[in-house]
């Protein structure tokens, strides 16, 4: 059994308009039918576009958003049928660190009460001198010294915030966190600095991750198991080598194309699938495969009429498309020419 | 052949004044020079200097409170030249959206959000070329199908906040084109927006220059950007070029431990995937003045002593390759390897 599963799970927001008598008029699927399982001391990558409903799903797996179907089980119970009182204090085995560090630390509150907020809540340490010892443990932790305890958030730089707000997550003894966009908001330096202080926690601590980033190089690097998420649902889902190697999903395929590698002379070589194109509305997905708007592989029969399962095709391996294994022999060619990145040297 | 660049910077400085504080050198003496039909990259981390090198150039910078020093010389179109940082005010405004142009990275707040995108299109035609009515408004229209906006009649009439992030981008850029500027300089253009949709900008942008001989000036964070669009990259530090190459050139060959240290931060898709990253250590903010040593020896694994007697000077190896490092990652060619 994983750490965590996760089964078949939707949230959908409700569309509301009118003033006084508000009348649902639809509803944005933000996470459609989503199931993946993360296992204790590894990582899962969650990688997709604006609107794909990766937060979303970060934020389901923690409960601060409400579940409308489906199961989210940590240590075999599911969360989203637990009483207040008893997902309280399941939350202990779960953290969140977010993207922005500026916006999700109190700018009132000085580090050492950041950090101990989360113990006094739980009631965990036998008194204040074993608290104060657990902050100054996770503080040391992620590379910052018992000297921040007095200081204010806007004292740091971006990345000391990040990882105040790791240590913070640290000195609840998770077994798993919530990554959200952990390194986005930091400069290239400050984000190797970060992913490899996450590795370094994991490689000392057995902690699992949640990973969910838009970058897919980031996601790769970092994690054990990748997940590519477009408007709702899982498309592909591989071993992080894997998925670079032999990506299945022609969306998976077109997000890596338009990756860049910073090296020229690869560059020079790639060619990239262009889409055509934006995200379709997730308050009115297409039918059928969700892609299929956009599908430089698109076929006549099933993709705008069925729903593509994701289903297994190799160890590990799994993809939601139809014609997985014709497109990868090479039997269905794409309808838009494939362009060399530059013309010319 | 010995024409002038369209663009020639040099020396150029920026300093921003503060009552009885020291000043913020934001640029430090960066020269450069931008020609038709060539793409120029500047990269740095935030702080480096990049973005008000671009406002310097455009004379967007503030009045007052800051210093600008050295020369941008500007092929004119109609012959002649003129210092881009000496001009004033009026010829400036001339220029700006005629010759020179600028596409930002936010679309959203470079747009005017009560103002239907066709309106902002044709302004710039109204302003500069004089063009009117219904036939600003025809021009405003191919300008979008070109830049990519399907179905461009009907988008005309619509407001920045109907249009997804990657469509603003091209209304940004439409209107950036909209008089053939000779001149392009593009600030961060992909940096708000999806990977799919940055191919698709990044594309358009590159097109731009392979057919019109805009010469596009790229300011950006990412190296993976600049590695596959620009043919010359400048790398910025704390508001000072420290290396600065072709682009196979400086990929092969970082010189500067800023450069390399860089390229080992960026996880990348083609690299096995337990490839550990080296990180620089520290951060910007640990930058000190130019004038007491180099600026990255307090982060620098090479640090030795002399690297705080003064500013290092520029030096070359190769062709237009320098670099500003008493102890470059490198060896220059006819010099030992110092085989740290």
């Amino acid at each position: 059994m994983s750490l965590l599963e996760i089964e078949d799970l939707e949230v959908h927001f409700p569309i509301r308009r009118g003033v006084l008598l508000e009348r649902t008029v639809g509803r944005v699927r933000a996470v459609d039918g989503v199931s993946l399982s993360v296992a204790a001391g590894t990582t899962y990558g969650l990688v997709g576009e604006s609107g794909c409903g990766k937060t979303t799903l970060g934020r389901a797996v923690l409960r601060l958003v409400d579940v409308t179907a489906g199961q989210v089980r940590l240590g075999g119970v599911d969360l989203a049928g637990l009483p207040a009182e008893e997902l309280r204090r399941s939350r202990r085995r779960v953290q969140m660190v977010f993207q922005d560090p500026l916006g999700s630390l109190d700018p009132r509150q000085n580090v050492e009460s950041l950090l101990l907020e989360g113990l006094e809540v739980h009631g965990l340490g036998a008194d204040r001198a074993a608290r104060r010892a657990a902050v100054v443990d996770a503080l040391e932790a992620v590379g910052l010294s018992a000297s921040a305890l007095p200081r204010y958030p806007h004292e740091f730089s971006g990345g000391q915030r990040q990882r105040i707000g790791i240590a913070r997550a640290l000195v609840l003894s998770p077994e798993l966190i919530v990554c959200d966009e952990p390194v986005s908001a930091l400069d290239v330096s400050i984000q190797a600095q970060v992913l490899n202080l996450l590795e370094e926690l994991q490689r000392e601590r057995g902690l699992a991750y949640l990973v969910i980033a838009h970058d897919l190089a980031v996601v790769r690097h970092v994690s054990d198991t990748v997940g590519v998420m477009y408007l709702g649902g899982l498309v592909e889902e591989a071993p992080g080598d894997g998925l670079y190697a032999e990506p299945l999903h022609p969306y998976t395929r077109s997000l890596i194309s338009a990756v860049p590698v910073p090296d020229p002379a690869v560059e020079d070589g790639r060619r990239r699938i262009l889409l055509q194109g934006d995200l379709p509305s997730p308050a009115d997905p297409p039918p059928g495969c969700r892609f299929h708007t956009r599908c430089p592989w698109r076929q006549e029969e099933l993709c705008a009429t069925v729903r593509p399962e994701l289903r297994q095709v190799a160890e590990g391996h799994k993809v939601a498309c139809h014609h997985a294994e014709r497109i990868a022999a090479g039997e269905i060619a794409p309808d838009t020419a494939e362009r060399p990145r530059r013309a010319g040297p | 052949m010995t024409r002038s660049p369209l663009l020639d910077v040099d020396e150029l400085s920026v300093a921003f004044t503060r009552r009885r504080r020291r000043d913020v050198q934001a640029v430090d003496r960066i020269s450069f020079s931008l020609d038709e039909g060539r793409i120029t990259g500047l990269v740095g981390e935030s702080g480096c200097g990049k973005s008000v090198t671009s406002l310097a150039l455009m004379g967007l910078l503030p009045a007052r409170g800051v210093r600008v020093g050295g020369t941008a010389r500007f092929r004119l179109g109609g012959g002649g030249e003129a210092d881009l940082l000496a001009l004033p005010p009026a010829r400036m405004r001339d220029l700006r959206g005629s010759e020179i142009a600028m596409v930002f990275q936010d679309p959203l707040s470079s747009l005017n959000p009560v103002v239907p995108i066709g309106r902002q299109v044709a302004e710039v035609l109204t302003r500069h070329r004089g063009v009117k009515g219904a036939a600003a408004r025809d021009q405003a229209a191919e300008l979008l199908d070109r830049v990519g906006i399907p179905d461009p009649g009907r988008r005309l009439r619509e407001y920045p906040h109907e249009l997804s992030g990657g469509m603003r981008q091209r209304a940004l850029i439409a209107m950036a084109v909209a008089c053939r500027p000779r001149l392009l300089i593009a600030d961060e253009p992909t940096t708000a927006l999806d990977v799919t949709i940055q191919a698709q900008i990044l594309e358009l942008l590159s097109g731009l220059v392979a057919e019109e001989g805009t010469a596009l000036l790229m300011i950006t964070h990412d190296l993976g950007v600049v590695a596959g669009l620009c043919d010359e990259i400048n790398v910025l530090y704390s508001g000072r070029t420290v290396e600065g190459a072709e682009r196979h050139e400086l990929f092969a060959a970082p010189t500067h431990p800023y450069t390399a240290g860089l390229l080992g931060s960026i996880p990348r898709l083609d690299a096995p995937r337990d490839e550990p990253l080296t990180p620089v250590r520290g951060t910007v903010d640990d930058a000190i003045a130019w004038d007491d040593g180099c600026a990255f020896a307090p982060r620098c694994d090479r640090f030795a002593d002399d690297c705080l007697g003064g500013p290092p000077p520029m030096r070359e190896r190769g062709a237009g390759h320098r670099f500003r490092c008493l102890h470059p990652t490198e060896p220059a060619p006819g010099e030992e390897s110092e085989g740290r």
